[in-house]
């Protein structure tokens, strides 16, 4: 495997955040009852026709000049061709040869050195229906709610040479488009999805392998599952002596493997032309300086601030402005307390952890910034320890209770009382003779697993300082 | 005279001065259509109920005083590619034969709040593909100057109408000729508009960069009244034109002094009837006679304006078609296994034969391969047809010429030879291709009294123009009072 190097190329699909759809007013809000969020605009009905949505041009612009693309002053929008039940006119309005951005790049950081992909192009297009198979045996039904939501698609050049680099790109793409507003990239309600164009070669070849393309991957997980599966199929078909087929394949997440779906000849001629209902989309030069003038801060720079004027290692800092909305939370936190070092810890400590088992995103945190900034301050203040801060705020995720509360409730406060501490002081001398002996004995060792034993009497709750320092003078005593 | 015998303007002022009410007006007309619609065809679907109650509501307004404008208690009948809220919107097709749109189009809202009356919906040439009103699903419309010949097409309903008296006037849709071509055959007043000035949203459409609803209606006078309604700026279609819209009826001059008139000499040359072409000579001397001048033009790529309309019509037709697939509304054919057959079945017992000639050709003209060859090539023809256009308008105000080769022919004499039918669209596809205004006035009949229409093309929004050259020819002549006597 290691003769071969694998080259990737994306298109990923990203649902613009506009609040009505791309040609009509429907409203693109997830989750309605099937098929309330349609008009006979969107629904394709005889006579009807589609007027663009301005917003959609503007958010496309801006995802564009966040990907240093150019942005066409003139692109035009033409119907790609084809039938399916999920697509009511039997044509998807897209753009083919004039898309509105082309020539970006973004830089991404696999190792010690940045590397950068380059972006084909960036087109707008409209969202299909979803046809909806179960609970109908004798046919399907068809939800035409995403009908006509605006997307944008982007094309990467092909410079991807591992899972991991591809990795990198579509979570960079994900932060640009939700620092510049244009998509809020909720990969499980399918707002985000990726194609994957993969092909292998003999490490110093100089020519492309032959591709595949692996359709609508929703996860940034299975995009490296599936970038990983491919490319060992494809190495071991040729090290058999056989050849790739130029097709189109499935990726099924749940088994792990990718199926043929339709090969090169078996292609849609998709017959692509001008759309005749629609005029050129146009922007002037002042417009699309306009666009740039009022880019929101993009996490490159946001990260550089967090190094520079937070002092957080850039790892550290890469990974909280890697989320908007993580980032955003823990400028929020700061509002409450000053302790950066402490707020960066426990976020990606022990928030991470907590949204990764519950399976959620950073816009997903149950509880508002202030908890946590209390709950540093409850440290600082030595009214919790370090130990209980972390419990607290795994009980903040599921109840919702704000950490005083949670405290109050639970009788999670420090001991200060130093007539309690030395009972237990005295009772974990009593029972470990051993470890008194060996701390006698020089054994500095010893000393920590007391403190360990006594702490664990306390549930956590024992004054570190007072503890330590009964203990200590309890042993001198001996 | 018969109230179904007057214009718009003439029942207007009865309307104004009490001497008939709309109510009157409405029921003249659908009996005169209960009598003469079985041996004509013209309608589809007659509205008779909704009609009256339309009528007696306009009345109403009327007797208060509230609203009188032009076309207030006017009936009017529409062909039947133009959305009517929840009346049925067939295109002549088996495919939409129970279709029943939830919405209006913008023309058919805009001329039910100028308060005219509904009597029905027309007739027409499957999706408005033809030239004869020979592909209707339902039946033919017949020419009510001779039973045995065609009115034209697409719009064959709508002319048919005006001209048998079954409407005051009517809304047609023209895409290479389709309204002035059976204007001309039957012996009416009509117009297709710039493209642009009259919404396309809510006609179900032929081809997108072609197609414009438009006017049929007894006398020019009466043109201007319904432009002043159905035109504007349409924010639904984004190919509606945002300018300031004329009052039409300003055109409405008799003085043509030293207008320029330019002849194309390929209009008038081979391939015309010697009988047509006398009478637009004749329409030409009565101009002159009223101080025009007019010379001959040259309009070389003529000759290409046929094969460069069939490219692009067909395949934007043929995208535009494809929604009729029998998921949502429409036909859907009674048996089928799979996805692939509901489809096949579908549109394969959905559609005419005609329409599916120019789906395939449409089909053909798009595909990866041969899309430079065809499409492409017609777009080219296209901007160099454009350049002709505004070279001659360079050097005169409007272009004259006639409308079809022939007068109307009888059925079946071109069905069943496509390309030849086809050619009878060389005088009229130019106008639709440089999206250019087109009227069509009578300038006569032929030995056999088949009327002869004369036509005038002017420049982009130049209706103006059109509408004063056509007034003083009408204020001068008796052609557009000559009747098929039935």
């Amino acid at each position: 495997m290691s003769d071969y190097e694998i080259v990737i190329g994306l298109e990923i699909h990203a649902e613009l955040s506009t609040e009505s759809k791309i040609f009509c007013s429907c409203t693109t809000q997830f989750g309605g009852e099937v098929n309330t969020h349609c008009c006979p605009v969107c629904l394709g009905m005889p006579g009807t026709l589609p007027v663009l949505n301005e917003k959609v041009v503007l958010y496309a612009a801006k995802a564009g000049l966040a990907m240093n693309c150019n942005i066409a002053e003139y692109s035009k929008q033409d119907r790609k061709n084809y039938f399916y039940p999920d697509l009511p006119k039997a044509y998807q309005i897209s753009q083919f040869d004039l898309p509105l951005c082309s020539g970006g790049y973004i830089d991404i950081k696999p190792g010690e050195d940045t590397k950068r992909i380059g972006i084909t192009r960036i087109h707008i297009e409209e969202d299909a229906g979803k046809l909806l198979h179960d609970e109908w045996e004798s046919g399907s039904l068809i939800d035409y709610n995403r009908c006509g939501v605006p997307l944008i698609e982007i094309v990467s050049e092909p410079d991807m040479r591992s899972a991991e680099e591809a990795r990198l790109f579509v979570e960079s793409v994900k932060a640009i488009l939700e620092y510049t507003g244009v998509s809020d990239c909720k990969m499980q309600e399918g707002s985000l999805r990726a194609d994957v164009n993969l092909s292998v070669r003999k490490k110093g070849q100089k020519e492309f392998g032959t591709r595949t393309e692996m359709k609508n991957l929703n996860s940034i997980r299975s995009i490296v599952r599936a970038i990983n599966a491919e490319a060992e199929r494809q190495i071991e078909e040729i090290e058999d002596g056989g050849k790739i087929v130029q097709e189109t394949r499935r990726w099924d997440d749940d088994k792990g493997i990718s199926y043929a779906m339709r090969s090169k000849e078996e292609a849609h001629d998709y017959r692509y032309f001008p759309d005749p209902d629609l005029v050129p989309v146009m922007l002037t030069s002042e417009e699309i300086q306009n666009i740039k003038d009022t880019l929101p801060e993009l996490p490159d720079k946001r990260k550089r601030m967090y190094v520079k004027e937070f002092g957080l290692p850039e790892q550290d800092a890469g990974l909280i402005t890697a989320s908007k909305h993580l980032a955003d939370f823990f400028e929020e936190v700061l509002k409450y307390t000053k302790n950066i070092k402490a707020v960066s810890n426990f976020i990606l400590g022990d928030l991470l952890k907590c949204l990764k088992e519950g399976d959620l995103e950073a816009r997903d945190i149950p509880f508002p910034a202030q908890y946590l900034g209390e709950v540093v301050s409850m440290v600082d203040d030595g009214k919790i320890s370090n130990t209980i801060a972390k419990k607290v705020i795994s009980i903040m995720f599921e109840t919702k209770k704000d950490p005083l509360t949670i405290v109050k409730e639970q009788g999670l406060e420090v001991v200060n009382d130093e007539s309690a501490l030395l009972e237990t002081v005295k009772k974990i001398i009593t029972s470990n003779p051993q470890s008194v002996a060996d701390f006698k004995n020089g054994k500095d060792k010893a000393f920590g697993f007391l403190v360990g034993q006594a702490m664990k009497e306390t549930r956590g709750k024992a004054n570190p300082q007072i503890l330590n320092r009964l203990l200590k003078e309890t042993l001198e005593k001996l | 005279m018969a109230l179904y015998e007057l214009t718009i303007k003439q029942l207007s002022d009865l309307l104004k001065n009490k001497k008939a009410s709309s109510v009157e007006i409405t029921k003249e007309y659908l009996e005169r259509i209960k009598k003469l619609n079985p041996e004509l065809g013209c309608y589809i679907s007659v509205c008779e109920d909704t009609a009256l109650e339309e009528a007696a509501k306009c009345q109403a307004l009327i007797d208060r005083e509230e609203d009188i404008s032009p076309l207030m208690g006017i009936p009017v009948a529409m062909k039947d590619n133009i959305c009517t809220r929840n009346i049925k919107t067939t295109c002549a097709s088996k495919m939409l034969h129970n279709f029943i749109p939830p919405y209006d189009a913008t023309v058919s809202g805009k001329l039910k709040d100028a308060g005219t009356v509904l009597l029905g919906k027309l007739n027409m040439d499957e999706f408005a593909m033809g030239s004869t009103n020979e592909t209707s699903f339902f039946h033919k419309v017949k020419n009510p100057w001779d039973f045995e010949r065609v009115p034209g097409g697409s719009s064959g309903g709508s002319a048919a109408a005006v001209s048998a008296d079954l409407s005051p006037f009517s809304m047609g849709s023209d895409t290479g000729g389709s309204i002035r071509l059976p204007a001309a055959f039957c012996g009416v007043t009509g117009m297709k508009p710039t493209y642009g000035t009259v919404s396309r949203y809510g006609l179900v459409a032929f081809a997108s960069s072609l197609d414009q609803i438009g006017p049929i209606s007894k006398d020019v006078e009466d043109l201007a009244l319904v432009l002043n309604v159905i035109t504007g700026h349409d924010p639904r279609d984004a190919t509606s034109l945002n300018i300031e819209y004329p009052d039409y009826t300003k055109a409405l001059v008799n003085d043509i002094k030293g207008m320029k008139i330019g002849v194309p000499k390929e209009y008038i040359g081979e391939g015309i009837s010697p009988e047509v072409r006398k009478s637009v000579l004749e329409a030409l001397n009565i101009l002159v006679s009223l101080g025009a001048e007019w010379e001959e033009c040259s309009l070389p790529v003529t000759e290409y304006a046929i094969p460069a309309y069939y490219l692009i019509s067909s395949a934007e037709a043929s995208s535009n078609l494809a929604r009729f697939d029998g998921v949502k509304y429409g036909y859907r054919a009674e048996k089928f296994s799979d996805l692939m057959e509901l489809y096949c079945r579908t549109r394969s017992e959905g559609f005419g034969d005609e329409v599916k000639r120019r789906i395939m050709l449409g089909t053909y003209a798009l595909s990866s391969g041969y899309y430079d060859a065809y499409y492409k090539k017609a777009l080219q023809v296209r901007t160099i047809i454009k350049k002709e256009f505004d070279r001659t308008f360079d050097k005169y105000d409007l272009i004259i010429g006639p409308t079809a080769p022939t007068t109307a022919y009888k059925f079946g004499e071109k069905s069943d030879n496509p390309l030849e039918m086809y050619l009878g669209d060389i005088y009229t596809v130019s106008v639709n291709i440089a999206g250019l205004p087109g009227l069509v006035v009578p300038c006569g009949l032929d030995q056999k009294r088949l009327p002869i229409g004369l036509q005038l093309i002017g420049k982009a929004l130049d209706e103006p123009t059109l509408l004063r050259v056509a007034y003083a020819f009408q204020q001068n002549s008796e052609f557009h009072k000559l009747k098929p006597g039935l």
